[in-house]
């Protein structure tokens, strides 16, 4: 499939420091796509640029072939839905409250419409959140909130899915959910996008893995080959023999 | 559920039957007892008692009440924190400081207006620009940014206050802590209709934006990832909340605690969403505080006490009633 997003020479500095530089990079749609690397290596900035919110980044980077800073807040938020690795609430809103607040750049109105309602029942469904939908967001577990932020981006509906840890806190059974869901997501015809630390998870669900290392793309591709000796040696610091696994599959 | 009219209804609904029994009760309330068919058919001094003296002044403490419960609780979705007022980011201190300045330089009138109250209005504009001014860095704007510019001027100001009292005699002295205290006074009905218009009009604006309110209640990212330009509503919002507040404090002076109380007590009963909170808080607000003036004029008649005593006398018991009898929720 031809890519949604195409980026070249996509850079970002904060203050005087830089933090990104990409030289190419491509993201596809019917792909899942995990970007993965130690702390500090540059992949929250990527996903942020992806979802627009740092309009002020350098070079190129094209959503649909056009720069992600010239399009409307409101059109490029249909198109791609963003969610944060976690929000805190001063407030007492509803899990449900926050799946449908997903759903803005569809509403015109003050109202929420039966068809906003059938997309937040969906993404309830789909991410196993509709029997506490009702409770107040403050009030459930880590891995209960991470599953109603998933929900929230999903009820976006957007082709694009960009997701910041969307899995950490949650117990292996609704790890493997979410994974599962994404990939599934992936085959459906959206770009999904995921940064995350579990390499495990992404190597055994993502179908492509880009590992940043100070900002700058060191492997690229299928997650067996992109976690090669070297990348595991020179970027994570351990033995390929410490994560058999990870390495051999 | 779902956020549609049927589901603001009911709230909504019973909001506004408070406020209409509050209103149609509370101006026969008082020290002078006045028969409503006299008044009506304009028996002296019924009717001067109850359309020149009480209605206005009722009418006046709805309107207040109503602009400040709205305010703070549009405060303290843009700062993000439960414990913001109306009074938190500085342009009450700002319309207090105007008005201080205005009771020192024993000022009687200012560009056609009563001196106090348009020195208010001034001062209160003049923090209003400082703390946009302040809190914006070229074309962004944080809400962290914005609670600390709004804190430090509220503080500056309240400094310069108590500067100003001290050089004050004792005439000046005494107006300036009567002014303080904060009241309700009768205005004539041509102000009232004038604040009725601005505060309607302000107050059916933030309605329209309550789903902006709740996304920026949450945070700016979450907010901009939905569509919506968090810079622009937070300018607006402040803008919005700044104007309630400046208006009702230029004609009152500051009234405590009621604009923290009933954004509180409505999220207890009902829950986070805007929707539903601000047409609840402007009703309950105008009901509250339409109350408290009366018990104010009323509890020592012919004394009175000031309203801001009144609202934390009785708001403050009833607000801990409501914590303690809410069971296991986190508020």
């Amino acid at each position: 499939m031809s890519p949604i997003y195409h980026c070249r020479g996509l850079a970002h500095t904060y203050d005087t420091t830089e933090v990104l530089r990409l030289d190419q990079v491509e993201f596809r749609t019917g792909e899942f796509a995990a970007i993965v690397g130690p702390n500090g290596a540059g992949k929250s900035t990527l996903l942020t640029i992806l979802a627009g919110l740092r309009p002020d980044y350098q070079g190129e980077c094209l959503l649909e072939g056009r720069e992600v800073r010239q399009w409307g807040r409101r059109e490029l938020t249909r198109l791609v839905s963003f969610l944060p690795q976690k929000i805190d609430l001063a407030f007492p809103f509803t899990a449900r409250q926050v799946v449908f607040m997903g759903r803005t750049p569809h509403c015109d109105g003050l109202y929420d419409t039966p068809e906003d309602a059938a997309a937040v029942d969906e993404a309830m469904r789909l991410t196993d959140t509709l029997e506490f939908q009702e409770r107040d967001y403050r009030s459930l577990s880590g891995g209960e909130r991470q599953r109603v932020m998933v929900a929230a981006a999903l009820a976006q509906g957007g082709r694009v899915l960009l997701l910041d840890e969307p899995a950490t806190f949650l117990d292996l059974k609704h790890q493997l959910a979410i994974y599962r869901l994404l990939r599934e997501l992936a085959a459906q015809g959206r770009a999904v996008i995921a940064v995350t630390h579990d390499l495990n998870l992404a190597a055994a669900s993502a179908h492509r893995m880009l590992v940043l290392y100070h900002g700058k793309a060191v492997a690229d591709g299928e997650p067996r080959a992109a976690m090669s000796g070297d990348v595991l040696r020179c970027v994570f610091e351990v033995e390929p023999d410490e994560v058999p696994w990870i390495a051999h599959g | 559920m779902r956020t549609d009219k049927s589901a603001l209804a009911g709230p909504v609904g019973l909001a506004l039957a408070a406020l209409v029994v509050v209103l149609a009760v509370t101006p026969l309330i008082g020290s002078a007892s006045v028969d409503f068919a006299a008044a009506w058919q304009g028996v002296s001094p019924h009717k001067e008692i109850l359309f020149a003296a009480r209605l206005p002044r009722v009418l006046l403490a709805a309107l207040a009440g109503g602009a400040l419960a709205l305010a703070g609780l549009l405060f303290q979705a843009l700062v993000r924190d439960s414990l913001a007022d109306p009074y938190t980011l500085g342009v009450s201190a700002g319309a207090s400081l105007g008005a201080v300045l205005a009771i020192c330089l024993r000022l009687n009138m200012l560009v056609g207006m009563p001196a106090v109250g348009a020195a208010a209005l001034l001062g209160a504009s003049t923090v209003l620009m400082l703390v946009m001014g302040l809190a914006s860095r070229g074309r962004r704007m944080s809400s962290f940014t914005l609670l600390l510019a709004g804190v430090t001027m509220n503080s500056l100001s309240i400094a310069v206050i108590l500067f100003l009292h001290n050089l004050a005699d004792f005439g000046q002295s005494f107006a300036i802590v009567r002014w303080l205290m904060g009241g309700i006074e009768a205005e004539e009905y041509s102000t009232v209709a004038v604040l009725a218009v601005v505060i309607l009009a302000t107050a059916a604006y933030v309605f329209r934006q309550a789903r902006v309110w709740n996304l920026l209640s949450v945070g700016e990212e979450w907010a901009e990832a939905r569509g919506v330009a968090a810079t622009r509503y937070l300018r607006l919002g402040f803008l919005a909340g700044s104007v309630l507040t400046a208006l009702v404090t230029a004609f009152t002076g500051p009234i405590g605690f009621l604009g923290w109380i009933v954004p509180h007590a409505l999220r207890l009963r009902y829950g986070a969403d805007h929707r539903l909170l601000v047409p609840c808080a402007f009703l309950y607000g105008a009901a509250f505080l339409a109350v408290c003036d009366t018990v104010a004029r009323t509890i020592l008649a012919p004394t009175e006490i000031p309203v801001g005593v009144i609202t934390a006398m009785v708001g403050g018991p009833f607000f801990l009633w409501l914590l303690g009898s809410r069971g296991r929720r986190v508020i």
